[in-house]
């Protein structure tokens, strides 16, 4: 194996919250490799966004860090383009233009007026939306507003692709038809892609490597699992491929198994308004 | 009336309302009911309410105008004002006519064109009071959506012109009105005064009372952006000035609206307020006049100035409107 594409070492992430210091993560090692499409998996409040938000440089580490390319992450930038849950999209801007405030803002010393339109096109192609260009986000339903967002994101050309549940928010049949479009678009342009997601049959289709994480406080990697699908994937034809089977039973037996969440046990009230002020003051954090 | 009416009109009305029950919908003509016909019963209504109660009301001007004295009022007013106008022409042509002959008899002599010396009719008071209130609120908006946008920005700054802002809000005008006459014909001499003192005084009480909605509005506006859109102005490393301009301003466009509404409102409101107290020209000054004078009309031509001031208020809104409806991506 070369050297890695992006590197997580030791990484630690402690929120300050009102009632004491809350350790998200500690000691979160993470090597990820050019063109790999990496799910990570896990109870809700584990800390994955806190990991993806890491790797954005919309939150800062407390201990350890994260190299891209053989460079310190300490800011955000347009190269770790994220996806974000609810498309993020201007409400007062058409498709179009929310695609080309991306692209003037990363390419305007480098590429000409036209040759910028030109590529705001070819990515709103690439996810099926030059017929909306004109449309306001408010127009266009959900699934199509998270394609924009895809599309907004891989105009950045990013060398790492990030998104943050990216189809949490859609219905099943939205969810698997985006699924399909993104595997075609990986398979194309072979971005890095790292993603958060709940649904365990999402990251075993999508993934070259799935990394389960422990739950939190002080999440860490728990497992990490290669997937070795042929690609394309077709969820039909592997519905009942025993090798998916047998990968899919290995991560519902980590989530549900030796992670089960204890909460049905310990008292609800303790345990989850330390998570919620967690997330709240990672929330803040990162809007400054 | 009904004698009034012969058959053939009442025929022509009715093949009118016929020819518009067919064209419209069951729904349609409900909505239209609600919108025009509830409106227009209102209005009659209270108008022969004002017609009757407005008898038993003496003063010791005569007795308080009903709708017929005010209609004929502002008849009267109008009258007035183009019978001014009249006189201003005739002014103006006499005067061009004496300084031609001056000039053809000396080529050299110096001219003297004066203006009409007249007094203010009622409608140039109101174009007075309009140019006047739009002056403040221009004032005020230039001075308030920038100062909101830093406010909003920054919590530290928030927080520590927020307890000013909640003192400042509530004072009324006429508290405002002796101090900024004063310091304005301190600071504003000059021998050839390019406004009227009287102008700014009321420009700039109409400023001090309307700024306030437009502000707060403005930093809370710009403190509630979407958590996420700030996160893709970050990723996309915006400078300071795009991310204000392409993100925050037109993220809070809707709620700046809304405070420019309000405080149009009370500009206005302020303002009438304002000239009264100053004697500066304008509806208020009007108001103040007519109610001085004390004459058998007065009181029917301070109500035509109450309607007037009322209507357009009423018409300032709905531009209002119609502009955040342009500008507004949320409407």
């Amino acid at each position: 194996m070369t050297k890695p594409h992006l590197e997580l070492t030791g990484v630690e992430m402690a929120f300050e919250t009102p009632k004491g210091s809350f350790v998200a993560l500690d000691n979160l090692n993470l090597k990820i490799r050019k063109g790999e499409f990496v799910s990570l998996i896990g109870h809700s409040g584990c800390g994955k966004s806190t990991v993806l938000n890491i790797v954005a440089g919309l939150l800062q580490a407390t201990k350890g860090g994260c190299i891209l390319d053989g460079h310190e992450i300490n800011s955000p930038g347009p190269e770790r383009a994220v996806v974000f849950q609810n498309h993020a999209l201007m409400p007062w801007l058409t498709v179009y233009e929310n695609v080309e405030l991306a692209v003037q803002q990363v390419f305007r010393k480098t590429m000409a007026r036209q040759e910028r339109r030109d590529w705001i096109q070819h990515n709103l192609e690439l996810v099926n939306m030059a017929h909306a260009a004109n449309k306001r986000p408010g127009e266009i339903s959900g699934g199509m507003a998270q394609r924009v967002g895809i599309a907004r994101a891989l105009a950045m050309k990013p060398s790492v692709l990030l998104m943050d549940e990216p189809f949490g928010a859609l219905d099943a049949l939205t969810r698997a038809q985006l699924q399909d479009s993104l595997m075609d678009i990986q398979q194309d342009l072979n971005n890095t892609v790292i993603m958060i997601t709940h649904d365990v049959d999402e990251a075993v289709l999508l993934s070259d490597r799935i990394i389960m994480m422990t739950n939190g406080p002080a999440a860490a990697v728990g497992e990490d699992v290669h997937i070795d699908l042929q690609r394309p994937r077709n969820r039909v034809t592997l519905a009942d491929d025993p090798v998916y089977v047998c990968y899919r039973q290995n991560v519902l037996r980590f989530l549900y198994e030796k992670q089960r969440k204890l909460e049905s046990i310990a008292p609800r009230r303790v345990e989850k308004p330390a998570e919620t002020s967690a997330g709240k003051s990672a929330r803040l954090t990162a809007e400054r | 009336m009904s004698t009034l009416t012969t058959p053939r009109a009442e025929a022509g009305i009715r093949g009118w309302l016929k020819a518009l029950t067919d064209r419209l919908t069951g729904i349609e003509l409900a909505q239209a009911g609600k919108q025009l016909l509830l409106p227009m019963v209102g209005i009659l209504i209270f108008v022969g309410f004002w017609h009757l109660a407005a008898p038993q009301v003496n003063t010791s001007l005569g007795t308080f105008p009903g709708p017929a004295q005010v209609w004929e009022q502002s008849g009267q007013l109008w009258q007035e004002h183009a019978n001014q106008r009249e006189r201003a022409d005739k002014f103006v042509t006499m005067q061009e006519e004496r300084n031609a002959g001056i000039l053809a008899d000396n080529p050299d002599a110096k001219v003297k064109i004066r203006g009409y010396p007249g007094a203010p009719t009622f409608p140039d008071q109101v174009v007075t009071s309009l140019i006047t209130v739009l002056a403040g609120f221009v004032l005020a908006t230039v001075i308030a959506v920038p100062l909101g946008i830093v406010f909003g920005l920054n919590h530290y700054f928030q927080a520590a012109v927020n307890p000013l802002i909640q003192i400042f809000k509530p004072v009324s005008p006429l508290a405002w009105l002796p101090l900024v006459t004063m310091v304005v014909s301190a600071t504003y001499v000059s021998d050839d005064p390019m406004f009227e003192k009287s102008f700014l005084t009321s420009m700039i009480t109409v400023t001090l009372c309307s700024l306030w909605p437009t502000l707060i509005n403005t930093s809370v506006g710009v403190a509630a952006v979407n958590p996420d859109l700030l996160n893709v102005s970050r990723v996309l490393r915006l400078s300071f000035w795009t991310h204000v301009r392409k993100v925050v301003l037109p993220s809070s466009i809707p709620m700046i609206f809304t405070g420019l509404r309000v405080s149009l409102g009370i500009a206005w409101m302020v303002l009438i307020a304002a000239e009264m107290l100053a004697q500066s020209p304008g509806l208020g000054k009007f108001v103040w006049d007519e109610f001085q004078n004390g004459s058998s009309e007065s009181l029917s031509r301070i109500m035509v100035a109450v309607l007037a001031i009322g209507f357009i208020g009423f018409l300032l809104d709905r531009i209002m409107l119609m502009i955040q409806k342009k500008v507004a991506w949320n409407e």
